[in-house]
């Protein structure tokens, strides 16, 4: 089975001693060691690894409130009343968010109108005012601040600051009860007020440290074009740190608002919670979600829980608006706020 | 992020604050008075048989007993070595509800199972049922903070009054005719109820419900129904509003009602008003008739007894376990363990703590029940 071959014997391959375009972006990238490749895959899986979870919370939150609101003959979002046992009609789970919607935005917007005043000015003033050997400790103390735990504060808040604000409340009373907003009619102060009075105290650290970053960054040549055109301290900062730390601002006050909607244990110890919704902020009664959760979910039975997560993923749902509207506002404001000058 | 590496120092302090608070909640629910069983270890361990029990027994529920338990877990621990008991006072919802899943032995509960709960206890219980055993009472005293006033006489019917806003100062006409030689001032009255879902408001508005229905509508269940009046979170915390708030009146369990905070005297259908004490729950509790079907011992508490000294505002709370069909590797220590504390040295121990103990006639039929176990 000899057969004769006529054909040549292959050529060896020609040495191409150029890389090939894969291995040139490779090359381009710098990632051939092993390190940067585990680096990458590390990085990658954490990044993944989020999204995961992420979408695992909510899968685990719609499954769980899907099951709460098939049997649910309360309207879930008008009604005015948490009655998942059906306690009050024979056994009909009877339970809406309306009064912890209210509840959960009014507080955090109290919130938010008291701190951020006070966080700016703070911030300004260790950042432009104050000598170097006061700005550090003051910087220092409002780190501290963030650290105390919020029971801490819920303790401090229940059993120090209600009880004192009963003149502050008849103060109000008596100048604006016309308004109808702040009508006190007595009771401990365990009210929506109080409750947004203490968690404003709870968000000035974030809001101050974030703002301060910022208004650190107001690019030295602004602040001294300001200063050579006469300005006073007080113009530089309107006509210079202000709009170039704005968006800065409002990102700094989304952080907060995102704690002051969660906040849970320090609500749960302060307000004196019933379903109703009161045109007053300083009278008692009212709630929010995760306070609500919180006094609500040990001695719940099965079904009672699942009412409870369906109120967390309305609160869920509600923290992803505020701070997609954040991002909103921030990135049409960047345009002329002279952040990316 | 500039931001980020400034403050770490901030944010690791944060983060050990965070944990430390957990560590805090986690351990810090409802502790009521001393659990004092650091002296008395000796005296009844002697007694306990052990049955031969070896390995884990886990339990969980009611916080209002957890007093009690500890009490007793240290007794048992120091007889039986080769047991270890774990109770978890998640509260009454959460007992039940791992107990139903099978994750406990057995489970502590403010109140008795509900049908639909004896229903589900059929798939754990192997085709048997669950069963509730009274154990701990205890009375649920009704503290006051009115200056001036040391002793307060009150009926059902004022206190449904009260807590339904309907009696709205102290100088009202039906607290004076209860009380004709008290001075009592013209503040307005701060009703505080419990804004966590609690047995204690169960139990409360069970009695309100039970001996005043005309003057309470609602419904009375772990939370609260009744439109209006303040509320605050825990035992701690509604006695913490008594303290401090002038004119207040509540509801909590009697290891809360001290330093300061008063308790009303109960007008029922005995000639002289009862005090809230451990030993006029215990006659109480012994008018009661028990309603479970076959070896369920749950009771009905009578609100209305006429007996002299008895205190009808208590709270029962159970254990609750499988009559038959019980897990086969926790059988043993769970009997053990539940023959204990149903047993004379186990009962003698709860007025210590602050309970009452179950009288003698509904405790035998409990050591029956717990005899026939399996």
């Amino acid at each position: 089975m000899d057969i004769p071959t006529d054909t040549p014997p292959t050529p060896a391959p020609v040495q191409d001693d150029r890389p090939t375009p894969a291995e040139q972006k490779r090359a381009a990238r710098g990632a051939t060691r092993p390190g940067d490749r585990i680096f990458l895959g590390l990085s990658r899986g954490s990044g993944i690894a989020l999204l995961a979870i992420m979408a695992a919370v909510a899968a685990f939150l719609a499954y769980r409130t899907s099951v709460a609101l098939a049997d649910n003959t309360g309207n879930f979002f008008t009604t005015f009343e948490w009655d998942p046992a059906g306690i009050s009609s024979d056994g009909k789970p009877v339970f809406g968010i309306a009064v912890l919607v209210f509840g959960t935005i009014v507080s955090s917007i109290i919130a938010l109108v008291i701190a951020v005043p006070v966080a700016v000015g703070i911030a300004l003033f260790i950042s432009h005012y104050a000598p170097r050997q006061l700005a550090a400790p003051i910087a220092y103390v409002i780190d501290l601040l963030a650290a105390v735990p919020s029971i801490v504060y819920g303790l401090w808040g229940a059993i120090v600051v209600a009880p004192n604000l009963t003149g502050l409340y008849s103060w109000l009373d008596d100048y604006f009860g016309w308004t109808g907003i702040f009508e006190y009619q007595g009771g401990a102060p365990r009210s929506l007020m109080t409750v947004g009075i203490l968690l404003a105290i709870m968000i000035l650290p974030i809001i101050t440290n974030v703002s301060r970053e910022v208004f650190l960054q107001v690019p030295k040549f602004n602040e001294e074009a300001a200063l050579a055109l006469g300005a006073t301290r007080w113009e530089v900062i309107r006509m210079a740190v202000l709009p170039f730390g704005r968006s800065g601002i409002i990102s700094a006050s989304m952080l907060g608002l995102g704690r002051a909607l969660g906040e849970t244990i320090a609500v749960a110890t302060v307000l004196s919670p019933s379903f109703v919704i009161n045109a007053s902020v300083l009278d008692y009664g009212g709630g929010t979600f995760a306070q609500n959760i919180a006094s609500k979910f040990s001695e719940a039975d099965e079904y009672g829980r699942d009412a409870l997560i369906a109120s967390g993923l309305v609160l869920f749902i509600i923290t992803l608006l505020v701070n997609g509207a954040a991002r909103l506002i921030i990135a049409r404001r960047k345009e002329y706020s002279g952040a990316n000058a | 992020m500039k931001l980020q590496r400034k403050n770490r120092r901030a944010l690791t302090l944060g983060a050990l604050a965070v944990s430390g608070a957990l560590a805090l909640t986690a351990c810090g629910s409802d502790d009521t008075g001393d659990n004092g069983d650091g002296g008395k270890k000796s005296n009844a361990a002697s007694n306990i048989d052990c049955n031969g029990a070896k390995g884990q027994l886990m339990a969980s529920g009611s916080s209002a007993q957890k007093n009690a338990i500890d009490a007793w877990v240290a007794q048992y621990r120091s007889a039986c070595k080769d047991v270890q008991l774990n109770y978890k006072p998640d509260g009454s919802g959460a007992g039940i509800t791992a107990f139903l899943q099978g994750q406990t032995a057995f489970a502590g509960s403010d109140s008795a199972l509900k049908p639909e709960e004896i229903e589900k206890s059929k798939k754990v219980c192997k085709s048997s049922q669950a069963i509730d055993l009274p154990m701990v009472g205890g009375p649920i005293a009704v503290g006051y903070n009115v200056p001036g006033v040391d002793s307060l006489v009150l009926d059902a019917k004022t206190l449904a009054d009260i807590f339904n806003n309907k009696i709205k100062t102290w100088d009202d006409k039906a607290i004076e005719k209860l009380n004709p030689d008290a001075k009592l001032p013209g503040t307005k009255i701060q009703a505080f109820h419990r804004s966590d879902e609690s047995g204690t408001t169960d139990n409360f508005t069970k009695y309100l419900k039970g001996a005043a229905p005309d003057a309470w509508p609602h419904e009375p269940g772990k939370s609260w129904e009744a439109k209006g009046g303040q509320s605050a979170q825990g035992s701690s915390g509604v006695a913490q509003q008594v303290k401090q708030t002038a004119g207040a009146i509540s509801y909590m369990e009697l290891s809360y009602a001290k330093e300061g905070i008063k308790t009303v005297d109960l007008k029922t259908g005995a000639k002289e008003p009862v005090k809230a004490t451990v030993d006029n729950a215990s006659k109480a509790i012994a008018e009661s008739k028990t309603v479970g079907e076959g070896k369920d011992l749950a009771l009905e508490l009578n609100y209305k007894p006429t007996a002299e000294g008895a205190y009808p505002i208590t709270l029962v709370t159970y254990e609750i376990v499988c009559e038959k069909g019980n897990k086969a590797d926790t059988l043993a220590a769970t009997k053990s363990f539940l023959t204990y504390i149903a047993g004379q040295d186990g009962q003698a121990l709860l007025k210590d703590e602050g309970y009452a103990p179950i009288p003698a006639e509904i405790n035998t039929k409990v050591r029956d029940t717990i005899k026939a176990l399996s």
